[in-house]
């Protein structure tokens, strides 16, 4: 915690925009968040643009959260939270891909199910926390995230993840799209619909507990939604919705590292303002450009009416 | 069982694109329909007709190779069903896509193209400028132009309706798979994609099968009709086909076919078959008795 002493004494914002990512990349805790956080940002929005293409949040957010019990659970017994969350992310994404799905009322009984066992790992995760004594603070940084103590070896296990997920993205990318918009079309075209859901829930599962790293399990969302349903009001194209995606989680990673760098506040806090005022702004820009378009050939204002 | 050669099968020159000999299939331990029949040419119209529940779809499914047969040959494209990948082009019972999918139609009918393909396409490449060209092409086609670019959520039924028409034939297929295509577009647009699929079939000669609840608004464009019942089934041209006769003798109660002034067939006393599939139908399985065939 030396990091965060020195953060107090010599953080402040000198209104010289060089001078200050200077002085901030002189640490190389921040570089290393920078970096980490960089390689997080990009997964997160790939995997989230196909997240909320297929409705699929509440089971990215489980899986986030099943990493808290999986760190802290890491932590207690001595390897590095890391590994916890990898591991604990990528078998719950196994067991909810097993679970068998009983046509549409499957869904209530699986969200419930999820729901069930989501809770109870929260629980677990905050037990282990409560015993081991030694994690101060360790909890609000699990689960609200943090950019301090960020290790070298901590960011290639990261890079080697996301090039392993983005790679494996690359490559069942079309199917997987097609799987997802039109599964019953996909099917009899010979897509095999069931295996790619659940390779998408193991590599979301990798995605989510990466993203927990710098978010924490509870702020997986930040990254992991508000990017791409940024990139979905702003255009209707799978290629650019997806690259856009991917600049905007990067763009409010840096700018909430920077922000919570030079202020008391946390990490996690502002990362998720800023994502959230993104998706504000371009909701309110998509709604502005609809209602300019429909009303463009009324030559009352109040005819344009925007559905 | 109630199954009636109304009429000798005209056998066309070249193998058939879809034969069913004595098909009979089983879902749940229940015998959907059992007997079956059916010899389609290459560019024939075909329609599926019968009560709610009968198994309609799921004819389509076993062509598609998604539900296998019971009993009997199944043959499609000259192999077994489900092995001519692109060479089949298939519509499912109506999907209508949620208001808030962020896809445009273009992009929609661009997965028919090569949706099933793994890895990431070249930029630029020339197998690139081919599909673009194919994809304008047959949303062209489809008359669908004015509002492919749109989020395909935001499109009208009748307006994704015809997007998908375009992704089922993007691939150039030899076999169209229709599963009512009609169902619940208003009337204009039911007039207007039927004559869309009734030209694709004459002019592209691309053989359709088309599940309907309604023959009226495709009656003038079929070839041959195939008319489920529980535990039959009988094929033939529509004129001979839907008649009293045949399908009191397929129904083995009393079944009217009446002709109103402007041409319609009306179905009267037909019956419904078990309510089993009333969920999947519930919304238009009422006040059905004496509808349209």
């Amino acid at each position: 915690m030396s990091a965060l002493l020195q953060l107090a004494d010599g953080a402040a914002w000198s209104w010289n925009p060089a001078e200050d990512l200077r002085q901030m990349w002189a640490f190389p805790f921040m570089v290393n968040a920078f970096r980490a956080g960089t390689i997080v940002a990009v997964t997160a929005g790939v995997m989230g643009w196909f997240m909320v293409l297929r409705r699929q949040s509440f089971a990215g957010h489980t899986l986030a959260v099943v990493g808290f019990p999986g760190a802290s659970g890491a932590v207690l017994v001595g390897v590095g939270a890391t590994y916890g969350y990898f591991a604990f992310c990528v078998a719950a994404a196994l067991v909810i891909a097993a679970v068998p799905r009983g046509g549409r009322s499957g869904g209530v009984q699986e969200s419930a199910l999820t729901g069930t066992v989501q809770a109870f790992l929260l629980a677990c995760g905050f037990l282990f926390t409560a015993l081991y004594k030694g994690l101060l603070g360790g909890t609000t940084s699990l689960l609200f995230g943090s950019f301090l103590g960020i290790t070298t070896r901590q960011v290639w296990v990261l890079l080697a993840v996301a090039a392993a997920v983005l790679a494996a993205l690359a490559v069942i990318g079309r199917p997987l799209l097609f799987a997802s918009v039109d599964p019953d079309v996909a099917a009899a075209r010979g897509v095999p619909v069931r295996s790619l859901s659940t390779a998408f829930l193991v590599l979301l599962g990798a995605a989510a507990a990466g993203t927990s790293q710098i978010t924490g399990t509870l702020l997986v969302f930040a990254l992991l939604v508000m990017p791409a349903a940024t990139a979905q009001a702003l255009t209707a194209r799978p290629g650019p919705g997806l690259l856009l995606s991917a600049a905007v989680a990067v763009a409010v990673t840096w700018l909430g590292l920077t922000v919570a760098y030079f202020t008391p506040y946390p990490i996690g806090f502002w990362v998720t303002t800023f994502a959230f005022g993104c998706n504000v702004l371009a909701r309110a820009g998509a709604f502005a450009a609809g209602r300019l378009r429909a009303g463009t050939p009324a030559p009352l204002p109040a005819a344009g009416g925007a559905a | 069982m109630a199954r009636q050669g109304t009429s000798p099968e005209p056998v066309s020159a070249a193998a058939p694109v879809v034969a069913l000999q004595d098909v009979a299939v089983r879902v749940g331990g229940r015998t959907l329909w059992s007997g079956v029949d059916l010899r389609v040419g290459a560019g024939e119209f075909v329609a599926v007709l019968g009560p709610n529940g009968v198994g309609k779809s799921t004819l389509v499914k076993v062509l598609l190779g998604v539900q296998p047969a019971h009993e009997g040959r199944v043959r499609v494209l000259g192999g077994a069903p489900g092995r001519a990948g692109e060479r089949v082009g298939y519509l499912p019972q109506r999907r209508s896509f949620d208001a808030s999918l962020r896809m445009r139609g273009t992009d929609v009918v661009r997965l028919g193209w090569d949706g099933d393909r793994w890895g990431v396409p070249l930029p630029r490449s020339r197998a690139r400028r081919a599909a673009r060209k194919r994809i304008a092409e047959v949303i062209e086609r489809v008359g669908a132009a004015g509002y492919a670019h749109r989020p395909i959520g935001q499109c009208s039924g009748g307006e994704q309706q015809r997007l998908l028409i375009a992704q089922a034939l993007v691939r150039r297929p030899e076999l169209l798979l229709l599963d009512e295509p009609l169902d619940s577009l208003d009337l204009p647009n039911q007039a207007a994609v039927a004559s869309l699929i009734g030209r694709i079939c004459r002019e592209e000669g691309v053989t359709v099968v088309m599940v309907a609840h309604d023959v009226n608004p495709i009656l003038s464009r079929l070839d041959r009709v195939v008319y489920l019942a529980e535990g039959g089934a009988v094929s033939g041209p529509p004129a001979e086909v839907i008649t009293s006769e045949t399908l009191t003798r397929l129904y083995r109660t009393p079944v009217e076919v009446l002709r109103t002034s402007d041409g319609r067939l009306v179905v009267v006393g037909q019956p419904e078959a078990p309510a089993r599939h009333s969920d999947r139908h519930a919304d238009r399985h009422t006040g059905r008795d004496g509808g349209p065939a």
